[in-house]
């Protein structure tokens, strides 16, 4: 093919510009294969074209980091010989075409990145955000929720991976434009981890698992394009999958990666075979060269390029010792998977590729992995900004407390999210030892005294009101949440989702997002593994919130110590760490009580947010506490809720200070670096001597006990609720949406 | 003693279940992968949970004709005790050692939670332990855990008391709300004839270890050890 007009090039993502390069790449024009590859290679979900330059501010080493960014996934020490190997990922777009499979698939392309790294995956979490399940998208939005859970719940409950927590949240942005952030961990011994290299060369190259179908061409380029009405017709482009295949290749696997004759294996996610031959062949400095007749096949007469561009599921790539083909055969046919030999490592850094011996595409694999362009797109502050910044409180009425309590307390971001984890099982593999709902995820580290804490958390207001703040405010967040655990943060995972790129508003967004990150990240000395960046988030030329997910995983010595958020018992301490200020700028009451979405997220004082995570984490370890809950979502009065629900009945008595605030400030305002924690009596004068070395404010608010939730704000009772009365509404808002009797 | 613990492709909680007779009550414990052919001289047998063959075709389906199963009943006809949890038991019934099948769950969800049930009878090896009317907090997980047989089979297994365990609210009380997938009678578990072959939904397994959330579980193995104890070694 030699006429490459305008619309064949639209048709794949691709510039004029860009055309050039690859001519000046190959040293010639491409043909139809070519093009096809590197149209998936250079989209901006493989090459991270727009973001890559911020990317590389961002900090990923650190005294645990065994693998930063740049493998399948990153990795951290954890002690006992043994690594953490954990990435989140978004399946965005294919979720909102088809919910289940976008979903489920999504959770097995992130399992895969796991275990491709030598680990087995221990723990699963998600972070959604959907529009309204109200209003006139309300019907097709609970749709795409219950799809998505499904689909969720269809594949990691199949393969065997707990799914121990989460985040969900509902706002306007999303409607169109659902985001699924899917996060895996797992363990591996930390000498053993597995990289996705080519080596050898003549060392022979094997194709594993699901055969080859036409499902998913150019997903990777549907990834990277907005969203309009003509986007169901896309759904071709979203696979299917099969957890009980990957099951088979999970355990086939890690059965082979035991002994010492698999070189490099990578999993065919977007881009496919493309994607894999030249990334391993990049890494490893070598060639490869397949075959395409070889690739075991679903469906008749495809041609090269739909071979190289196909994103069926389930399939990994492989590079094995020459001489031990038998071993590595014997290992698959156990596990009932044909290992299909298509190619070979050669020395010329060159991804060929024929068909039936006749040559179909040269490329060399640096063209495709390196040398996709870099841009730095310009950049402007959005005008919006100034609007929705200048907030004024005071001509809002001070809602009564006990009503905005129940109505935040039933607003689906904040309500019981059992309907959902309840479809997760959360407790495969018996180490689960903090169920789903109850603070962070935690899975306990079966042959040693540890546990891992997981947190994932992000918030699309703070990010619509401030990107660099939102983002910090996610780190902080999520950083907090693991140690209210007891868990010392050791790495951290980032889920970028913004809009279109192109778009110079978008893109300082972003940046400035990338830069709230690791501003925190430093301050926090959390180091960023790896993570991933999805953008044109957009439907109709309208953007979702910037909205920056970050996970974090966090190390617990002594898994006995462990803490959930919930009260333990009657006439423990309450301690309240931290302030409030007037901070009601972007909260859970603004939006939900007076409608808003306006001011200033809370401030973020990076080294008092460090001061008390360090507070929780000494505390726990001294064990002094018996339960901890960070203070975000819904202020304080929504956390001390929260402490009080699923203990059968547990109410708390407590004096706030009022420090002058308005009732509703005081009450529902989400001052960042906050954490509730319980004591027993007789340690509260250590715990209090603790804080003040830490210099972290601490002061006792009162007590547990009782079956109603008492607030008073300087000795004034501001709420005083039926504690049962409360948890009910909590209960049952989100149930309530997929009852058979929901009314519109 | 020893316990064996059968693996298909698919099986996912067989780990689960090595771990709570290896580790947590310090037995031998050996994973017999399903194309094998013999037991290995173990003692109790256990079907774990998990998606057998994806579970694609009808729970436990496939399992049934896997090269082990005849060892297994083999093993069942013999009187050896043989568990089998969750996916285990859809196995279990779908090779007939149990009668009836489970079908999807009445809401047609999967749920992961605790939940109570009560233990109906203690003639079993895996009950003799525990007494009647003794309530157990354990998990379930599962999609298709709705109990159903036709008349004849239902009553002769109330007849014959083969109903060993049933969900039940946490006083023990029979009520539709702790019916978590629709069971006809309520019924979690039952047995065969010969009362040592037993399935149930809830996992026992992940429910031995006080951090995870209930040691309710351990009532089953301590029964099973018990009885074998008792009645001298019975050996595949």
């Amino acid at each position: 093919m030699s006429t490459v007009d305008a619309a064949l090039l639209e048709r794949h993502g691709l510039t004029p510009d860009e055309y050039e390069r690859i001519v000046a790449a190959l040293g010639r024009e491409p043909n139809l294969t070519e093009l096809g590859m590197f149209s998936v290679m250079w989209s901006e979900h493989c090459s991270y074209k727009s973001s890559r330059v911020h990317l590389r501010t961002l900090p990923t080493a650190g005294r645990r980091v065994l693998q930063g960014p740049g493998e399948n996934a990153g990795a951290v020490d954890i002690g006992d010989g043994l690594a953490a190997v954990f990435k989140i990922e978004s399946h965005n777009h294919p979720s909102f075409i088809e919910p289940y499979q976008g979903a489920a698939t999504g959770v097995g392309g992130i399992i895969r990145d796991i275990f491709t790294m030598g680990a087995r995956p221990v723990a699963l979490m998600n972070s959604l955000r959907f529009g309204p399940m109200d209003g006139p998208h309300g019907a097709r939005t609970r749709r795409i929720v219950e799809g998505v859970v499904a689909g969720i719940a269809g594949y990691g409950n199949s393969i065997g991976i707990p799914t121990v927590g989460g985040e969900i949240a509902f706002e306007e942005p999303y409607t169109g434009n659902p985001l699924v952030n899917v996060f895996c961990l797992g363990l591996s011994r930390a000498d053993a981890l597995v990289k996705g290299r080519a080596d050898g060369v003549g060392n022979p190259v094997y194709y594993v698992g699901a055969k080859t179908g036409r499902d998913g061409i150019h997903g990777a380029t549907m990834a990277s394009a907005e969203f309009d009405d003509t986007s169901a017709e896309k759904r071709p482009a979203v696979q299917v999958g099969d957890p009980f295949m990957e099951k088979l290749l999970l355990e086939a696997c890690l059965e082979l990666m035991k002994g010492d004759a698999l070189i490099g294996v990578q999993d065919m996610g977007a881009a496919g075979l493309t994607c894999a031959t030249s990334e391993m062949g990049a890494r490893g400095g070598r060639g490869i060269e397949i075959d395409v007749r070889h690739v075991p096949q679903r469906e008749t007469g495809m041609t090269p390029y739909e071979i190289m561009l196909s994103e069926s599921q389930e399939r990994m790539l492989l590079v094995v010792k020459k001489g031990r083909e038998r071993e590595v055969e014997e290992i698959f046919d156990k596990w009932d998977l044909h290992a299909a030999q298509v190619g070979v490592v050669t020395g010329d850094g060159l991804l060929r590729v024929k068909d039936r011996g006749t040559l179909v595409a040269e490329i060399p694999n640096v063209a495709l992995v390196d040398e996709a362009p870099v841009y730095n797109r310009p950049m402007s502050r959005p005008a919006y900004l100034d609007e929705v910044r200048r907030f004024d409180p005071s001509p809002l009425p001070v809602a009564d407390p006990q009503d905005a309590l129940f109505r935040i307390l039933s607003a689906p971001t904040v309500a019981n999210k059992r309907w959902v984890y309840r479809q997760y099982d959360h407790m495969v593999r018996t180490n689960t030892i903090v169920l789903a709902g109850m603070g962070a995820g935690v899975v306990r580290v079966k042959g040693t005294s540890r546990a891992l804490a997981m947190s994932v958390d992000g918030n699309g207001r703070y990010g619509y009101l401030d990107p660099r703040r939102g983002a910090m405010l996610a780190v902080a967040e999520a950083a907090r949440n693991v140690a209210c655990a007891g868990a010392e943060p050791i790495g951290a995972t980032n889920c970028l989702n913004f809009g279109n790129p192109e778009r110079p508003e978008i893109m300082w967004q972003f940046a400035e997002a990338v830069q709230g990150i690791g501003e925190a990240c430093r301050a926090l000395d959390v180091p960023i593994t790896g993570g991933n960046v999805s953008l044109y988030n957009e439907t109709d030329g309208k953007a979702i919130y910037p909205t920056a997910v970050i996970g974090v995983v966090g190390l617990i010595d002594d898994a006995a110590l462990t803490l959930s958020r919930t009260f333990r018992g009657e006439g423990d301490a309450i301690v309240l760490f931290g302030e409030t200020f007037d901070e009601l700028g972007g909260s859970e009451y603004l939006k939900t009580i007076h409608a808003q979405v306006s001011g200033e997220p809370p401030r973020l004082d990076l080294r008092r947010e460090r001061a008390l995570i360090e507070l929780l984490v000494r505390s726990a370890r001294a064990g002094l506490l018996r339960s901890a809950h960070d203070c975000s979502d819904g202020g304080v009065a929504v956390t001390l809720a929260e402490c009080a629900f699923d203990t059968g009945g547990l109410g708390c008595d407590v004096d706030l200070p009022a420090g002058g605030l308005r009732e509703d400030a005081a009450l529902f305002s989400e001052s960042a670096s906050r954490a509730i924690v319980t004591a027993a009596e007789a340690d509260v004068s250590s715990l209090l001597q603790m804080a003040a070395r830490a210099g972290v404010p601490a002061r006792p608010i009162g007590r547990t006990g009782g079956a109603r939730l008492r607030i008073a704000l300087d000795g004034r009772l501001a709420l005083d609720c039926d504690l049962r009365e409360a948890e009910r509404r909590w209960s049952a808002a989100l149930e309530g949406y997929f009852s058979p009797t929901y009314q519109v | 003693m020893k316990f064996a613990v059968i693996v298909f492709p698919g099986s996912n909680c067989d780990h689960d279940a090595y771990h709570a007779a290896k580790h947590v009550l310090g037995h031998d414990a050996e994973f017999v992968w399903h194309k094998e052919t013999s037991l290995k001289g173990a003692e109790v047998v256990i079907l774990p949970g998990g998606f057998s063959y994806g579970d694609y075709l009808r729970t436990g389906a496939i399992a049934q004709f896997s090269p082990v199963m005849t060892a297994v009943r083999e093993f069942a006809m013999a009187g050896g005790p043989l568990l089998g949890i969750c996916n285990g038991f859809q196995v279990l019934c779908e090779a007939k050692l149990l009668p009836g099948a489970l079908l999807r769950n009445k809401d047609l969800k999967f749920h992961c939670e605790h939940i109570r049930v009560r233990v109906e009878q203690t003639d079993t090896p895996f009950t003799l332990r525990a007494t009647r009317g003794q309530v157990l907090k354990l998990p379930i997980a599962h999609g298709e855990g709705n109990y159903v047989a036709d008349p004849a089979t239902l009553e002769a297994l109330e007849s014959q008391g083969r109903v060993i365990f049933r969900y039940c609210d946490a006083e023990g009380r029979l009520t539709e709300e702790a019916n978590p997938n629709g069971s006809l009678n309520a019924i979690a578990g039952i047995c065969n004839e010969t009362r040592n072959v037993v399935g149930l939904m809830p996992h026992p397994e992940r429910a031995c270890e006080a951090p995870l959330g209930s040691r309710d579980g351990l009532v089953l193995f301590d029964s099973v050890v018990a009885s074998l104890a008792s009645s001298g070694a019975l050996t595949a």
